[in-house]
């Protein structure tokens, strides 16, 4: 593995030498989020794939490391194997899901509310600088303040700051007991009652509402010891899935292979806890309330206004050839645009990495 | 001055105070304005008072215009600034600057929000950490990040040096538990990072400025996440006859998939230290003792602590007690949560260090640490965060005897490289500020260090904010390299490194 991290070394340092630009690649499969890739062939690809393999995984230090060419589904097979999991139930969009594009990208599955964000679950990277140096940042421990924190600011960071070349995480255990219940319920009454159990001691590890002919539906997994489970059951009430029909559910929104997420365009909508329906009648909302995936054509500046006057932001999550040219990400205050272009030209000063992928301006 | 601060001083463009002074008088109340030596003797050192230098100025602002009038005179007048909350910091993070001036953020002291059905709350940085929890609890909530310092250190000062607790296995550190902050630049600019809605976009940089330790902006606002206070909690102290055993204790509580409320050690000298004073009932014999707390409803806590004593036995525990009430729950953690204050008590000074290191290395780095003892000549005892790997040693000495600052700094060094070569880190939660700014050499290449600085010029191209801490410069690396063994040369060659 070390000859190919070195390849990838000379490739990048390489592309420096020749003013090429590199689109950092896993294994393909997030390619569509964000903003579209340059058109011309001043970019090269840089395939993270061949970079791969789990270098340490000690369940009992609750740490995986791996290489970030790793698929994805050998990462969580692994982990399973010890009764460990990843927090954040991130998206599988296929066989060619590398944990690196899962970490760039940052895209969580229905437990973020209770997990967190998935920089919450990064201990330590390894970055590789426009001159091909690999630098480590953090580390395999759970607390470490040595220097900034650029690990956490690698999550999410769609490769404009370089590629992740390893990644440390955090692990816990699976929950010991699991269970689903459906109630019947409207969107402000399933908004409510989300809110609601965010300040009651009850193990709720992921929500989903969907509108149905009678109103909607309201799906709540909750997750933990057997006993915390049974208790928050009782106060929530409701009909008990089947396991079967239960898992099969939350894989369809983990995966995004449920029907709703054909529609295109898609907006997902993020929003505070108790942010009102935002009333366009054809909404999935997940995360308690504060992830609203919503279909149909709307005014992208229209409904960032909106979105914005209730605390949360809108990202144009898969486009129709309307709106082929709109940025995909929420657009930036002036002043937090102006520290992360600067940011931006600091790490990768001769804009190296993936243009234009997180904002126009980068 | 210390020589270490000598030479970094002389980069700067020489600071013009007087002018500085002279523009911030209409914008602050003469008394928020302190410059004279018996106002600001007060701030000359934080909670490592290894560390002194008296500050030429001291301003205390009341609000945000009055800190960007401040901001913006200092970036006019080259004036450094050096951030400050409740000054508890144990990495000298607070340390003045010998030109510069101290922003003390103590004025900033309201909750400006507490919603109690969404469990979030708005405060200011000034607020104190147990204040939060003292706000959130008629409603059954806390705020769960808990230092030890809790009743006197600042949330401001918490989201700069990432603070943790006892409890931060299970419910994480600071950066887990907020949601945004509102700072202000060194241009007096105001930026929202994170929000009541997650997942910002753009690059994240909310983590990322938790922990920066005052070097990237002034926070004036911090969002924090409330939890559900627990029905009830439990703690399970168990003696062992070695340290090896308690710590394979701990890799099978969190190998069988339990995640306890907090997981702590304390070797044999910490309980015979603090046992005289807070008559705990710890095992005076055992050459380590654990406490493991569980937390939850009745049912969940009656179920994780069978569990939990059952393992502790098996891996060779030779007494196993849960408290069998909240008073008595407090008082087996009297002795690990005074710790520090015991050692006052029985030595004149002593000097708490902070390394990470894989639990799996622990018996080998206390027995490191025992070498050390008699090499460096000085006592030291160890309290340990068991369940994250977070070491704390304290070492005893004396400040008024010759050298013994020298040898006790010298141990601490040795404490920290050591966790550096095990695959650890010179800090897991008291920031490296200007003490460990040496061993930063120790752990980091000149790239990643150049990647710090990089860094903090897109936030502060001025250089201004609290200069001197954290990232070494070159010439500082290279003296530091004379004197040790580089990394290239460390014994664990099995731990890539590049
Ligand atoms: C007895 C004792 C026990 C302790 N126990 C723990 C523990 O269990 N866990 C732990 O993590 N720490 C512990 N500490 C260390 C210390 O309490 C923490 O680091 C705490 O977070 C510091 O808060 P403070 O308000 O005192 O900040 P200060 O010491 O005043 O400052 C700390 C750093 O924050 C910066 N800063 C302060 N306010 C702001 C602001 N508004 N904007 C920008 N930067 C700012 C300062 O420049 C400095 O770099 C302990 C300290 C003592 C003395």
């Amino acid at each position: 593995m070390e000859s190919v991290l070195s390849g990838l070394s000379e490739q990048v340092a390489a592309a420096r030498a020749a003013g090429h630009r590199l689109v950092i690649r896993g294994g393909g499969t997030r390619l569509f989020y964000g903003d579209p890739l340059p058109e011309d062939d001043s970019c090269a690809w840089l395939d993270m794939s061949t970079y791969r393999g789990i270098v340490d995984y000690e369940p009992a230090e609750l740490v995986l490391t791996a290489r970030a060419g790793t698929p994805l589904a050998e990462v969580e097979a692994v982990l399973d194997g010890a009764g460990q999991m990843l927090a954040f139930e991130p998206p599988r969009f296929g066989p060619g899901d590398t944990l690196g594009g899962c970490m760039a990208t940052a895209l969580a599955g229905p437990r973020r509310m209770a997990a967190g964000p998935v920089s919450d679950y990064i201990l330590g990277t390894r970055l590789m600088r426009a001159d091909g140096e690999v630098m480590r940042f953090g580390g395999e421990v759970m607390k470490n303040v040595a220097g900034y924190d650029v690990s956490r600011l690698l999550v999410g960071s769609m490769g404009v700051l370089g590629p992740l070349v390893e990644v440390s995480l955090k692990v816990v255990p699976r929950p010991r007991s699991e269970i689903t219940l459906a109630l019947a319920l409207d969107e402000a009454e399933a908004l409510r009652s989300c809110t609601r159990w965010r300040s009651r001691p009850m193990p709720v590890s992921a929500t989903a509402w969907l509108p149905d002919g009678s109103g909607g539906r309201l799906n709540v997994r909750l997750s933990g010891n057997e006993s915390a489970v049974h208790a928050g059951a009782a106060e929530i009430g409701g009909e008990l899935l089947e396991p079967e029909k239960a898992d099969a559910f939350w894989l369809s929104l983990r995966d995004q292979a449920h029907g709703f997420f054909r529609q295109r365009p898609l907006w997902r909508v993020m929003l505070p806890p108790g942010a009102p329906p935002l009333g366009s009648g054809r909404e999935l909302h997940e995360w308690q309330g504060c992830l609203r995936w919503l279909g149909g054509t709307h005014d992208p500046a229209a409904l960032r206004a909106k979105v914005r006057e209730l605390g949360g932001w809108a990202s144009l999550y898969h486009r129709d050839g309307a709106l082929a040219a709109s940025p995909a990400f929420h657009p930036l205050a002036p002043a937090v645009m102006r520290v992360q272009r600067r940011l931006k030209q600091q790490l990768d000063p001769g804009g190296l990495f993936n243009p234009r992928r997180l904002y126009p301006e980068f | 001055m210390t020589p270490a601060t000598a030479n970094a001083v002389a980069t700067f463009p020489a600071p013009d105070l007087a002018g500085f002074l002279a523009s911030i008088r209409g914008a602050l109340p003469a008394e928020c304005i302190l410059a004279c030596e018996d106002q600001t003797r007060a701030y000359e050192c934080d909670g490592l008072p290894l560390f002194r230098e008296l500050p030429p100025v001291v301003v205390l602002p009341e609000d945000e215009p009055q800190l960007i009038a401040v901001l913006n005179a200092c970036r006019a007048h080259h004036v450094p600034i050096v951030p400050r909350g409740a000054g508890t910091s144990l990495s000298g993070g607070a340390t003045p600057h010998p030109q510069g001036v101290v922003i003390g953020m103590a004025k900033f002291n309201r909750i400006l929000g507490l919603d109690p059905e969404r469990a979030i709350a708005i405060v200011q940085p000034g607020v104190r950490n147990l204040a939060i929890s003292e706000a959130a609890a008629p409603h059954g909530l806390y705020y769960a990040p808990d230092p030890s310092s809790q009743i006197a250190c600042s949330i401001g000062g918490n989201v700069a040096e990432n603070a943790g607790g006892v409890h931060c296995l299970k419910y994480g550190l600071t950066v887990h538990n907020v949601l945004g902050l509102r700072i202000v630049t060194i241009e007096g600019e105001v930026l929202e990072l994170g929000g009541e809605a997650p997942d910002a976009p753009g690059l994240n940089l909310l983590p990322f400025f938790v922990g920066s330790e005052g070097m990237l902006g002034m926070v004036t606002a911090v969002t924090v996440k409330l939890l559900p206070r627990p029905e009830l909690a439990r703690v399970i102290m168990a003696s062992f006859a070695s340290v090896e055993q308690a710590g394979e204790a701990v890799t099978r509580v969190i190998a069988a998939g339990v995640i306890p409320a907090g997981l702590e050690l304390m070797d044999q000298r910490a309980v015979r230290l603090v046992e005289p004073f807070v008559h705990a009932g710890y095992d005076l014999d055992a050459a380590a003792i654990l406490l493991c707390e569980s937390d939850g409803t009745a049912e969940e806590v009656a179920g994780e602590t069978s569990r939990v004593a059952a393992i502790m036995a098996a891996a060779g525990a030779i007494r196993v007690q849960v408290s069998a009430s909240e008073e008595e729950r407090l008082r087996f953690w009297a002795g690990r949560k005074n710790a520090f204050a015991a050692a006052g008590r029985i030595s004149p000074d002593y000097y708490c260090m902070d390394g990470t290191i894989p639990r799996r290395h622990l018996a080998r780095v206390l027995g490191a640490i025992a070498d050390m003892e008699k090499t460096h000549g000085l006592a030291c005892s160890n309290v340990f965060h068991a369940g994250d790997g977070n070491l704390h040693p304290l070492i005893l000495f004396d400040a008024n005897e010759p050298d013994e600052v020298e040898r006790a700094r010298a141990f601490g060094a040795a404490v920290l490289e050591l966790c550096v070569e095990v695959g650890g880190t010179i800090t897991g939660e008291h920031g490296v500020g200007i003490e460990k700014v040496d061993q930063m050499c120790f752990q980091f290449s000149r790239a990643e260090l150049d990647a710090f600085a990089a860094a903090k010029r897109a936030f502060d191209p001025y250089g201004l904010l609290n200069p001197l801490k954290v990232i070494p410069t070159l010439a500082r690396c290279a003296e530091y390299g004379r004197m040790h063994v580089h990394r290239g040369e460390l014994s664990f060659p099995n731990i890539p490194r590049f």
